[in-house]
């Protein structure tokens, strides 16, 4: 029936007009960050929006996504990145403040998910003898997690250890690759690979404890994930307070309890 | 539940039929009635975006409207915004990825309408736009619900291209579809389940609205 169909159609007119309407609010300082700050930046947020009322909006992806995001012209105002290849890009490209300043110093696990054939330990001999047992295949055609080494440093990181223990060549048709350090960490920690090289930051969280084991990686087995953050040449002066927070006390503990390593203070700027 | 994103998600949908209808409207009259040369390339470039992965309309907006790009530069420097990361940008992508399914639909509905109903019409006395209004658009009502219907519940689903130019910018560029992505990465398992199951009982309603729509609004008129 055309009136009725006209009808629906002024209806459907009258809900876009008032989506729009809706819009154009204010929006809170947005900030980029590495994937591996999920459960620690968020932490650091809850505590600066509780003390100083103002809201800060996180978006966490891999490092290379991002800072191509960044050159791209997305209008984020802080990025923490995973390392300090992708913020000095970005400096380099004149889009920074300045060169930012190291906030945290990652490390890598070697995580099994329960159930898993892999026992850890922090020289991998458990992965060694998985890899030689199958003549390079995993039990069961299992799959080994890491995250992407071209966009994720955390990724990078796990290459060099694959490679530093000889396992990269026989494993490398076995790995599944996560875009981020946390996509890979969804892998391993659900069961849908057999373990994988992670985020020591994100397996540390209490929910965690009982998904799987872990060991430390020792972190002269790879290049040093200094975690770089840098303020982007629009930043706010929210988000250049939540820079600042990020550098203080309370924040520096928080890094700390979620597993990271935290610089000496004043790093240089 | 990310109620900012549904809202974008909807915002998104609603922005997208409201630019891509009535051109579809028109275009795909033009295409159901006029000969011209070249018209299978014109169909072919209009069905594209079907066949074509999200990732080479992202990858191209990217590239064109990046701010590396001299014309995102210029962009820039005239709205004051760039193009990529931005509601704006993601409507764009959008709207080009649903092009065949606005476009077909419509000009199956126009194609039905046999050229004796118009000549009838024309001799009647209506003028064009009468012509349009009270005769055409009537008998292709059926396409063109099908297509709003199937425009709107694809932009819903739209992963890829969203991801790629809009960036997960929350309360603008982050849908619901990309929340869920988002979550799960979040290991928020909750959250991505609730939205999920949302989209699908969105997906299945709409589609049984068209198809009772068009049961409804078809058979009389074939």
């Amino acid at each position: 029936m055309p009136r009725r169909a006209l009808r629906s159609l002024v209806f459907v007119a009258i809900v876009i007009v008032a989506f729009w309407a809706g819009v154009a609010a204010q929006r809170p300082p947005t900030i980029a960050a590495a994937a591996n700050l999920n459960f620690a930046l968020n932490e650091i947020k809850d505590r600066f929006v509780r003390e100083r009322g103002t809201p800060v909006e996180i978006v966490f992806g891999a490092s290379g996504t991002l800072t191509r995001q960044i050159q791209d012209g997305a209008p984020f105002e802080l990025f923490l990145a995973a390392d300090e290849a992708f913020t000095s890009r970005l400096t380099v490209a004149g889009l920074t403040r300045d060169a930012g300043v190291v906030y945290a110093l990652g490390r890598l696990v070697v995580f099994a998910p329960r159930g898993s054939p892999l026992t850890v330990d922090p020289r991998l001999d458990g992965l060694a003898r998985l890899v030689k047992a199958g003549k390079g295949a995993l039990p069961g055609g299992g799959k080994f997690a890491i995250a992407n080494p071209d966009v994720a440093p955390y990724g990078e990181a796990a290459e060099a250890v694959l490679q530093k223990h000889g396992l990269w060549d026989d494993l490398r048709p076995q790995l599944v690759l996560g875009d981020s350090i946390a996509q890979a960490a969804q892998f391993a920690t659900t069961g849908n690979a057999i373990g994988g090289l992670l985020a020591y930051s994100l397996v540390v969280e209490p929910g965690f404890a009982q998904r799987g084991t872990y060991a430390l990686i020792p972190d002269s087995d790879h290049l040093p994930l200094r975690q770089r953050m840098v303020l982007l040449k629009r930043a706010s002066p929210t988000a250049t307070q939540f820079y600042n927070y990020l550098q203080g006390q309370t924040a520096r503990e928080i890094f700390r309890k979620n597993g990271y390593g935290v610089p000496p203070v004043a790093e240089p700027r | 539940m990310d109620w900012d994103a549904l809202r974008v998600s909807l915002r998104l949908g609603a922005g997208t039929l409201a630019v891509l209808l009535p051109c579809g409207i028109w275009f795909g009259r033009v295409l159901a009635i006029r000969q011209f040369r070249g018209k299978s390339l014109v169909e072919a470039l209009v069905t594209v975006p079907l066949v074509l992965p999200p990732t080479v309309l992202g990858f191209y907006l990217l590239v064109a409207f990046g701010a590396r790009s001299p014309l995102g530069q210029a962009f820039q420097t005239l709205v004051g915004q760039s193009l990529p990361f931005s509601f704006q940008g993601l409507l764009l992508a959008s709207a080009i990825a649903n092009i065949p399914f606005v476009v077909q639909p419509i000009q199956r509905g126009f194609e039905a309408i046999t050229s004796d109903v118009r000549d009838a019409a024309a001799c009647c006395g209506l003028t064009p736009w009468q012509r349009f209004l009270r005769i055409e658009v009537p008998l292709a009502w059926p396409g063109i619900l099908t297509a709003a219907i199937l425009t709107f519940a694809h932009t819903l689903g739209e992963f890829g291209v969203v991801l790629m130019v809009g960036g997960n910018l929350p309360g603008q560029t982050r849908t619901l579809s990309v929340a869920i992505y988002d979550r799960m990465q979040a290991f928020d398992d909750r959250s991505a389940g609730i939205m999920a199951a949302t989209l699908l009982v969105i997906a299945v309603a709409t589609l049984m609205l068209t198809t009772t729509l068009s049961r409804q609004v078809s058979p009389r008129r074939g």
